[in-house]
């Protein structure tokens, strides 16, 4: 039985390209497209990683980790965070807060999954 | 050249007292017509003339030349405190002024140039996070630019792919590039267009305000015809340059025009009382069925002779929005308005903001040499369209009316609440609104 992800991205592309590449490395894989009820996503699904966007539409991505980090069931899920802006202090916010990994789009697929694959084995 | 205002000072002073401009000239030993020139800023006046005048008057003559100044000093304060490395002499400043008038205007202006160039170079520097345009379109470009370049990693990669996931694809990519180049364009665009915006490196309020001072706040064409905003814009020429301080300009008319309409200058004028101490915006505003903010612009832009028939000295205005921007400057000799930067928290502008709809009369006294004493009538209210269950916009009118006031008469003064114009150059010790250190230091 494979490792699952929640990918909250609002690109519908980005999020079947994402979805593609990591079920056919043996991951069972959810999407999510708004901001606003992620964590209730989450919280339903309970995946044993997320992929965040940062800017999503109807709330922002670092207030959703947050709020995640800020949770006793989701405290400790590893999340790997991705932005259209790699500035060092949004690098920084992203760490402050509590972000597994951080990256930058655009980004090469290998890169994804090299990323999760660290982050937790499928 | 140094503009001087003491002129215009000396015929508040004379109105204020209700003496007549023969009766001034008389004991100045000078003759009316040339008093006139004089508070008519035609003629410079200094030495002992001022003297005279001022005895005659009855004030000290500092009241009389400093107040002119005040906005030049404080503008040369600002400067010294900018540079503090340069140890400019702080204390003879009012000597500097007095002795080289053009050269402390031109190390004004290049004061105020510098601040303007400080803020041009810090949008131009950090364009994606100042404007918010490129922000949104560098945004859209790298989005999609991700998803094509995943999408053909996938088919590159995967050369057994099944032909549906394989069209999926191919489709992606095709709706992608079309939105990536559409992004593209406009990124370009709009960093063209930030170029443009650029042109001018004064900021759309500064230019605003020296095109309203050109017309000292009274626009003569408006009160008769409300579609008169469109040739005033258009003959102003250069002095609104970017569009920005059009669009604010075309604003402020249209509001004007308004106002002008609500409030019909004659009838105005006929109900102004006598003397600063009996008017009442709120009260005026409740006589004209308008709300008070509207009643204190329309008192703000009024012609400076209308008032003056009535004992009351010049107005200035101040509005600011909820998040205490200031929106409108209509600025005093004797009462400087920041132009860069913060105000004074102690205001009653920004008070009146945590007391919705109060109207708040208060004399202040404004902190510095000079210390004059300021009548103030401030209100927020609501503003723009009210929608059942969203909060409504609040913005706040503050008018500031200078008041004679004798310290031997009124011990009171001393209690007056003492505001600064903004933190770094006002010497209050122990203020509890202060946000950083002053370079005026207060002896105490």
């Amino acid at each position: 039985m494979g490792k699952s992800v929640l990918v909250i991205e609002d690109e519908p592309n980005i999020s079947e390209a994402i979805s593609f590449i990591l079920s056919r490395d043996g991951w069972h894989v959810a999407t999510h497209s708004n901001g606003v009820d992620a964590v209730e996503a989450v919280r339903a699904r309970r995946p044993d990683l997320v992929i965040l966007d940062v800017m999503l539409p109807g709330r922002s991505g670092y207030d959703i980790l947050r709020e995640l980090r800020a949770g006793p069931e989701t405290g400790g899920l590893p999340v790997l965070m991705l932005t259209a802006r790699g500035q060092p202090k949004d690098r920084a916010l992203a760490e402050e807060i509590g972000a597994s990994r951080f990256m930058t789009k655009p980004f090469s697929n290998a890169e994804v999954l090299e990323a999760v694959n660290a982050l937790i084995r499928p | 050249m140094a503009r001087t205002l003491t002129g215009s000072r000396i015929r508040d002073r004379r109105t204020m007292r209700g003496m007549r401009q023969a009766d001034l000239a008389r004991r100045a030993g000078i003759s009316a017509s040339y008093l006139n020139l004089i508070e008519h800023n035609k003629r410079r006046i200094g030495g002992s003339l001022l003297l005279s005048i001022a005895a005659a008057l009855d004030v000290e003559p500092s009241a009389l030349s400093e107040g002119a100044e005040a906005a030049l000093l404080a503008t040369l304060r600002q400067a010294a405190a900018d540079r503090a490395e340069a140890a400019a002499e702080l204390t003879q400043v009012e000597d500097f002024v007095g002795r080289f008038p053009g050269w402390a205007q031109l190390l004004s202006s290049q004061q105020r140039r510098l601040g303007a160039l400080e803020q041009a170079v810090e949008a131009l520097t950090d364009r994606l996070a100042h404007d918010p345009h490129i922000a949104a379109s560098m945004h859209e470009v790298l989005s999609t630019v991700t998803a094509i370049h995943a999408s053909a990693e996938i088919l590159v990669a995967e050369p057994k792919l099944e032909p549906e996931w394989r069209a999926r694809f191919h489709r992606n990519i095709s709706e992608d590039s079309a939105r990536l180049a559409e992004g593209a364009r406009r990124l370009v665009d709009e960093i063209e267009a930030g170029g443009q915006r650029d042109a001018t490196l004064s900021s759309p309020q500064d230019e605003v305000e020296a095109f309203l001072s050109d017309h000292d706040f009274h626009i003569p064409a408006l009160e008769a015809d409300p579609g008169a905003v469109d040739a005033l814009l258009s003959e102003a020429g250069t002095r609104l340059a970017s569009a920005s301080a059009r669009l604010i300009a075309r604003r402020f008319l249209d509001l004007y025009a308004q106002d002008a309409r609500a409030l019909p200058l004659q009838a105005v004028a006929e109900v102004i009382p006598e003397g600063p101490t009996r008017l009442d915006p709120a009260q005026l505003a409740a006589r004209f069925g308008v709300d008070p903010g509207r009643m204190m612009r329309r008192l703000a832009t009024l012609p400076g002779a209308v008032l003056a028939d009535r004992g009351q000295p010049p107005l200035g205005l101040v509005a600011c929005d909820a998040s205490g921007t200031l929106t409108f400057r209509k600025p005093l000799a004797p009462f400087p308005l920041p132009r860069v930067g913060a105000a004074c928290p102690l205001w009653p502008l920004f008070q009146a903001l945590s007391r919705p709809m109060m109207p708040l009369r208060q004399v202040i006294r404004l902190a510095g040499r000079s210390e004059g004493v300021f009548l103030t009538h401030a209100i927020a209210q609501p503003y723009g369209p009210q929608v059942p269950n969203r909060e409504p916009m609040f913005e706040a009118h503050m008018l500031i009316q200078p008041i004679r006031t004798d310290p031997a008469l009124d011990p009171a003064q001393a209690d007056l609440p003492r505001v600064g114009v903004t933190c770094r150059i006002c010497p209050k010790a122990g203020c509890r609104g202060r946000r950083e250190p002053s370079i005026m230091a207060e002896a105490i």
